[in-house]
């Protein structure tokens, strides 16, 4: 109790000085403005991206509204409710993954949409919010640094939809949704003797894995990371243009709509995954830092709530869809820019997508819901 | 349950555990951080320079603009070669939407062979979708007026026009000018790749392979910018070509009608030449071919009825036929016999028609045997062995002469190597003496073969060229100059190649002369049917060259040999006797005598002074 009281007076003036509609809605301003500044930059990089198709811009405006709207609702949410309806959320998103191999729609070699007639989605994308959720109610029911036997359990929890994932086959999402879970066990405070173990049995399992696990194009994109040019118009061609669009960027970048590598199709999936390379060409690396300065907000925005949860469910599902939102980030950049292996990873609120935007836009939703909760208790 | 188990924790260290791992995360975010920071830093700013380069060579291509090929032109700026527009039939395959059906309708409306048809789908495979892939090449107007109308039933279809070489006068010269021909391996390993990136033809033979260099040009280059499928948007810089160069000819497109008329039905050869400069101003390889059928791939159909014509018409005769001179060199001969010495314009030679070598029983016949039973005169001297063509005569001088001599004095006039003549393909001929036949037949000289060689058989073979240039050098009394086709390149006029001069003296010269003007002139001259009615004076020398050999004291009998076997009639000539202006040399293969050869040399003759040679 006494690290809230400490910061109660600086916080209650913020409140004062604020009272406004923001507040009444359950909005956290800090969150809110690096977001409009996301969606506002992220419709300029997607005009540019889509060789101005108003149409596209359009659409990805409709999914920034829907997006705002799911927010709103989830922000409204009592953090309570969350934690209670967790396991709930959960099952559901588990009966949706087991659905698929009987009703999924197949799509480039892997089932892994569910097609509702109404809507069409992947149930893995359920997974990216309903795992945190699960892992964090996991331990609100147990001392914190978890014993041995609650962690084994919450360990079988991350592996089970983990599992299903991988089987659809979809390696990458399988190991963000994995992440998102075990970014609760490492916010739960976990010994680091069970971190380093971990570590230590993930490496030592590379090898069976590669030889056993692995499917031939997850290892082709494994082997292109390593060396793009040893298949320069096949699997090498995407990472090979995507370096080329970031580094032709320079630090001033080529101009808004004067990209050559995308304008002239050279870069692939530009709306896409690989809009960064898009940003990161006509903005050159001013314009990639200024991308980073407003992620690095939200990031720091979200452990602020974390920080100052005021339940243990709280503080671990904020940390954990902080550190999850940054894991996306990472990932795509790291993978555009040639360190990372290609995985289906979209840009945060700047590639084009419906379902990563509501997804995404869910999560900040609850992290506004877990940080309102504090000031109404604090007032 | 759960609430015993809430009220159980201690809410203090657990914060605390969660202000650690927040900080930790926090670390960890800012670690990463960098890295990428890191990264895009190392992509953007010190690898800047190379990706720049990367996506410039991405986008920017550079394109070659073939340069137009040079006209080839007469004497008078007449078009012998030139670049004609024409269209063909091509199918852009994306915008196609069913290509068999699409072929079988286009089958339903114009004549497609079935080669158009392979090579259309052995290039369609290795074109990009956007690109026109050709069907048939030189459509005609017909053909296109049908392809416009039916249009709109034949998506992917369009009509391309470039420039392809035409030949207006095909047959007239195709041994001149020669043909262009589809770029093929050999000759690509040779060229300059970078120049003739954009060109597709090159000079096979004639003048457009020995002038290729200057009548391909210099190949332009502009940088496009494409994207990624190669498509091209828009022209970033461009360096115009520099277009092939045009070739003026010597030659006289109306003489070289005139000799190929003159030569009708006669397979054989014509040479023209002006004496003054070496101008060659007709040269007719008969028969000829049509040169434009080769421009474009010449069908196998056409290409082996042209190869396997026992007219053979692929030959150029006039630089790679190569016949016995016959008694054409006896004129030559006989200057050389009085620079050695061994003859002067008064001396004479008995002739009954047949001459024995001293201590051999053999008799060597004369031409005029058979006709007369006699010899040309009891006496023969100079001027009427030349006017008649007496071999006794020159069965004399060359026994006397020798082999090696005699081979000697023929050397000055050019027998025996190319002349140079600007044209591919020109064969040396054979000047034979003692260490040529030992060299070539591993055999030592015998005396019947010297006396062969003093009436121009045996193993002498000369090109009609050589023979044109043999009597240029007795036309200007020892001047020789290099026959050339070629007058001006872009105006730049062509300077004459000089050979070394045969001396004599003023009298030598004017005895041989005198003798030639004879042939033609004289009452008993060989030539003397074409003498009547000529404005102009004419020196000349008939020849004869046997194709087979004939036994010894066999009847020779014309019409029993099949006409392949008949002897070749040659005809050389230079006129007017005291200022020449030109000179014919005629081969008349198969034409039996001389007889079939000199009136062509008249007809071109009377064509020259009949008012070409002023135009």
């Amino acid at each position: 109790m006494a690290d809230y009281e400490r910061s109660l007076p600086g916080s209650e003036r913020d409140f004062s000085r604020r009272k406004t509609v923001l507040q009444f809605l359950h909005i956290d301003a800090y969150l809110l403005i690096p977001l409009l500044a996301l969606v506002a930059g992220g419709l300029v990089v997607l005009y540019s991206a889509s060789n101005e198709h108003v149409d596209t811009v359009m659409r990805q405006v409709r999914n920034f509204v829907i997006g705002f709207i799911v927010m709103l609702a989830a922000a409204q949410i009592g953090i309570e409710t969350y934690r209670r309806w967790a396991v709930v959320f959960y099952a559901m998103g588990l009966m949706l993954l087991v659905a698929v191999p009987f009703f999924g729609v197949g799509a480039k070699g892997a089932q892994r949409w569910l097609d509702l007639s109404v809507i069409r989605f992947q149930p893995s994308e359920i997974m990216k919010l309903a795992m945190p959720l699960m892992i964090a109610w996991w331990f609100s029911r147990y001392t914190i640094p978890p014993r041995p036997l609650p962690l084994i359990g919450s360990l079988l929890l991350v592996a089970l939809p983990a599992g299903l994932i991988v089987i659809q086959p979809d390696l990458g999402t399988s190991l963000l949704v994995a992440a998102s879970g075990l970014f609760v066990i490492f916010m739960a405070g976990i010994s680091w003797l069970y971190i380093g173990g971990a570590v230590a049995l993930f490496v030592a399992s590379a090898w069976p894995a590669w030889l056993f696990l692995l499917k031939d194009y997850q290892k082709q994109r494994i082997l292109t990371l390593l060396d793009p040019e040893s298949d320069k118009l096949g699997a090498g061609w995407n990472i090979i243009q995507s370096k080329t669009a970031i580094g032709s960027g320079g630090w001033n970048g080529k101009g808004w709509l004067e990209g050559t590598q995308s304008h002239l199709d050279f870069l692939p999936e530009s709306q896409t995954d690989f809009i960064i390379a898009v940003l990161a060409e006509e903005f050159g690396l001013q314009g990639v830092l200024a991308l980073l300065g407003v992620y690095l907000l939200l990031v720091l925005r979200g452990f602020w709530i974390g920080l100052h949860a005021q339940s243990a469910f709280g503080r671990l599902l904020a940390g954990a869809i902080t550190l999850t939102f940054f894991v996306y980030i990472f990932v795509n950049m790291g993978m555009v820019a040639g360190i990372l292996p290609v995985v289906g990873v979209p840009l945060p609120l700047i590639s084009f997508g419906g379902t990563s935007v509501v997804t995404l836009m869910l999560g900040f939703g609850v992290l506004m819901a877990i940080s309102t909760e504090r000031r109404i208790i604090v007032q | 349950m759960l609430g015993e188990r809430d009220s159980l924790r201690d809410t203090g260290r657990e914060s605390s555990i969660n202000t650690g791992r927040v900080l930790l995360a926090g670390l960890l975010v800012t670690a990463l951080m960098v890295g990428l920071v890191a990264r895009y830093y190392s992509l953007q700013i010190t690898n800047y320079e190379q990706f720049l380069t990367e996506s410039d060579r991405n986008r920017v291509r550079l394109e070659p603009i073939p340069p137009t090929r040079g006209l080839i032109m007469d004497r008078k700026g007449r078009l012998l070669a030139t670049n004609k527009p024409s269209h063909r039939l091509s199918i852009v395959i994306e915008r196609a939407d069913d290509i068999d059906r699409l072929l079988d309708r286009l089958g339903e409306l114009i004549v497609i062979e079935l080669e158009d048809l392979a090579r259309f789908e052995s290039r369609r495979h290795r074109r990009r979708p956007y690109e026109p892939v050709p069907l048939k090449l030189q459509l005609t107007d017909t053909e296109q007026a049908i392809i416009a109308v039916n249009r709109h039933d034949l998506p992917g279809v369009t009509i391309e026009a470039q420039l392809t070489r035409y030949y207006p006068h095909g047959d007239l010269l195709s041994h001149v000018v020669g043909y262009v021909g589809r770029i093929n391996e050999r000759e690509a390993a040779r060229i300059d790749a970078a120049n003739y990136s954009g060109t597709l033809h090159i000079g096979k033979v004639g003048l457009e392979r020995r002038y290729e260099a200057i009548l391909h040009g210099q190949v332009g280059y502009q940088n496009v910018e494409a994207n990624a499928h190669g498509r091209v948007l828009r022209v970033l810089d461009k360096q115009p070509p520099k277009d092939g160069a045009i070739l003026r000819l010597h030659l006289d497109l109306d003489l070289q009608r005139a000799a190929y008329d003159a030569l009708g039905e006669q397979r054989g050869a014509v040479v023209a030449m002006d004496p003054r400069t070496g101008g060659v101003l007709a040269l007719v390889s008969n028969p000829g071919f049509d040169s434009n059928l080769f421009v474009n791939g010449i069908s196998s159909r056409d290409y082996a009825a042209l190869r396997d014509s026992p007219d053979t018409p692929l030959l150029n005769r006039a630089v790679q036929g190569q016949y016995p001179p016959g008694s054409t060199v006896k004129p030559m001969l006989g200057l050389a016999g009085l620079k050695l010495g061994l003859v002067t314009p008064e001396s004479t030679v008995p002739d009954p028609g047949w001459y024995r070598i001293p201590g051999d029983s053999r008799r060597y016949r004369d031409w005029i045997l058979r006709i007369r039973g006699t010899g040309h005169a009891p006496e023969v001297d100079l001027k009427m062995a030349i006017a008649e063509s007496c071999d006794v005569y020159y069965y004399d001088l060359a026994r006397r002469m020798g082999i090696d001599r005699l081979a000697q004095s023929l050397k000055p006039y050019g027998f025996g190597e190319k002349t140079g003549i600007d044209i591919t393909s020109e064969k040396a001929g054979i000047l034979p003496n003692r260490e040529w036949k030992r060299g070539y037949l591993g055999q030592p000289w015998y005396p019947g073969e010297t006396l062969s060689a003093g009436i121009g058989q045996g193993y002498m073979l000369a090109t009609p060229v050589q023979l044109a240039q043999a009597t240029m050098v007795l036309a200007n009394r020892g001047t020789s100059r290099v026959p050339s086709l070629v007058r001006r390149i872009d105006n730049q006029p062509v300077g004459f190649l000089l050979r070394k001069p045969l001396t004599a003296s003023e009298k030598d010269w004017s005895a041989v002369i005198a003798g030639m003007m004879d042939v033609v002139h004289s009452r008993r001259g060989t030539a003397r049917a074409i003498g009547k009615g000529a404005s102009y004076t004419i020196a000349g020398k008939t020849g004869t060259s046997q194709v087979i050999g004939i036994a010894q004291d066999a009847v020779y009998d014309e019409d029993a040999i099949a006409e392949r076997h008949r002897n070749h009639g040659l005809f050389v000539a230079f006129a007017p006797v005291d200022d020449p202006e030109i000179v014919v040399a005629v081969l008349a293969e198969n034409g039996g005598g001389s007889s079939a050869a000199y009136p062509v040399a008249r007809k071109v003759m009377d064509a020259w002074f009949g008012g070409i040679a002023d135009g």
